[in-house]
């Protein structure tokens, strides 16, 4: 019930944005998140966008990942 | 997908579960709130590939599941009013309350429709100006800023035909329910990703500073998971409980705050009652006053039979975490996601759903 899909923001109009999600595009709302850009990800979820994906942390988050798979791995 | 597929490798995921296995040293029990993750963990196999010292259970993250039959009933009624059409997700069609459901009182004439988003229900509104539209408002923080904006819009450009059943339910004052239940002992919580996007990581804080239990906020895919786990093991080797967010790319600390405003403009805080748990403090959404006329409770008369629940169901131990889908006496023999008895087979995020489609040999 909570699932919220990724997916690129491609253009924006007042509080409607076009996005994609896994090649397939679609309108959303972005009422809950004004800030947004086109070119940001966004949390999808029933028509809205409720969060802009920070993708400084999502690589924070793999580089953290990569580096306990190393010192796991010695 | 990206954001999807790069926290799915199957190699990473590995080395974190040798390196969970290693720092694993107390038996602890974690419950993991969300029926988003209860879904994520079975599917991936997570249970099996943890070593034996971590024992998972399952809590009452499922919107639908947690919803009381009297609520249920309630919307069924609704929807034998005439000239009303109800606009609703669609795990709510099946869902047996106290007497009938929703997809009964469809076949029997009444106009129910499966919508993706309230944006949907607005526009079924538009299109239909002779016509009362109800929107079941059910699910969490996530959901309810959605449901809020559409009243907005609603207010804003006078639609005047269109109302919410308000069944919202609020996670922090739950998790406080059930840990001062005492019926089941946690360890640490694996706090849910997309609630948490809207209402950050603060109001988890009660728990470890009052019960000394750990949270870590964890995102949906395997490897999110898993480092959620590893968190949280690494809080109780250290004997250290906090709030901690493993999701930090969809997950802020302050959370959402514009949806936030949104939610807390159109609703206010009440007391709500949950399934197999009861009447929990501050834990529903119901409109604010300026908002009132949308209230399909207010605007309609609806008379009820007393709520009953179905003989030998135990969704509502299951959602306390108490018992699991097999220590039904109905699981798999009676109930079926073909012939639901309780709610917790109904919905694609209910335990007894999990279990029945992927939990084969996971015990429990």
């Amino acid at each position: 019930m909570c699932l919220a899909i990724p997916a690129l923001v491609k253009s924006i109009d007042g509080q409607q944005a076009e996005v994609e999600v896994g090649g397939v595009g679609r309108k959303v709302s972005i009422f809950l998140t004004p800030e947004v850009k086109v070119g940001d990800y966004v949390l999808l979820h029933t028509g809205y966008a409720i969060n802009i994906i920070d993708e400084a942390e999502a690589k924070e988050t793999l580089k953290l990942l990569e580096e306990i798979a190393g010192a796991s791995g010695e | 997908m990206r954001f999807i597929d790069e926290y799915r490798d199957s190699g990473l995921g590995k080395r974190l579960i040798d390196r969970i296995k290693r720092r694993s040293t107390k038996p602890v029990r974690f419950m993991e709130f969300c029926g988003g993750h209860t879904v994520a963990i079975f599917k991936h196999g997570i249970r099996q590939l943890l070593p034996p010292t971590i024992e998972m259970l399952s809590g009452p993250g499922c919107p639908v599941c947690v919803s009381a039959n009297a609520d249920l009933d309630k919307a069924v009624a609704l929807a034998r009013l005439p000239d009303v059409i109800i606009a609703t997700f669609g795990d709510m069609v099946r869902v047996p309350g106290s007497y009938s459901s929703l997809a009964q009182v469809k076949a029997e004439g009444a106009d129910v429709r499966i919508v993706y988003s309230t944006q949907d229900a607005l526009n079924i509104a538009r299109s239909n100006p002779l016509k009362s539209v109800v929107f079941l408002g059910i699910g969490f923080e996530t959901t309810a800023p959605t449901v809020a904006a559409s009243i907005l819009e609603a207010a804003q450009e006078g639609i005047n035909n269109y109302y919410i059943l308000s069944l919202h339910k609020l996670c922090p004052p739950v998790i406080k329910a059930i840990l001062d239940a005492g019926e089941v002992r946690l360890d640490g919580i694996i706090c849910p990703g997309h609630v948490s996007a809207i209402i950050g990581s603060y109001p988890y804080g009660f728990v470890p500073r009052d019960y000394g239990i750990a949270c870590v906020i964890s995102g949906f895919e395997p490897l999110d998971i898993l480092l959620c786990i590893d968190m949280l093991v690494a809080q109780i080797e250290s004997g250290r409980p906090r709030v901690e967010i493993a999701y930090r790319r969809g997950v802020r600390p302050e959370g959402n705050q514009r949806a936030l405003e949104v939610m807390n403009q159109v609703f206010e805080p009440c007391d709500a009652s949950w399934r197999g748990i009861g009447v929990v403090p501050q834990s529903g959404l119901m409109l604010r006053k300026e908002f009132r006329r949308f209230d399909a409770e207010h605007a309609f008369k609806i008379e009820l039979e007393p709520p009953r629940e179905a003989e030998g169901c135990l969704c509502g131990d299951i959602l306390r975490g108490v018992k699991t889908p097999p220590d039904c006496k109905l699981f798999r023999r009676v109930c079926s996601p073909e012939h639901p008895v309780g709610p917790c087979m109904v919905s694609s995020e209910g335990s007894c759903s999990t279990y029945y489609l992927y939990g084969g040999g996971y015990g429990g």
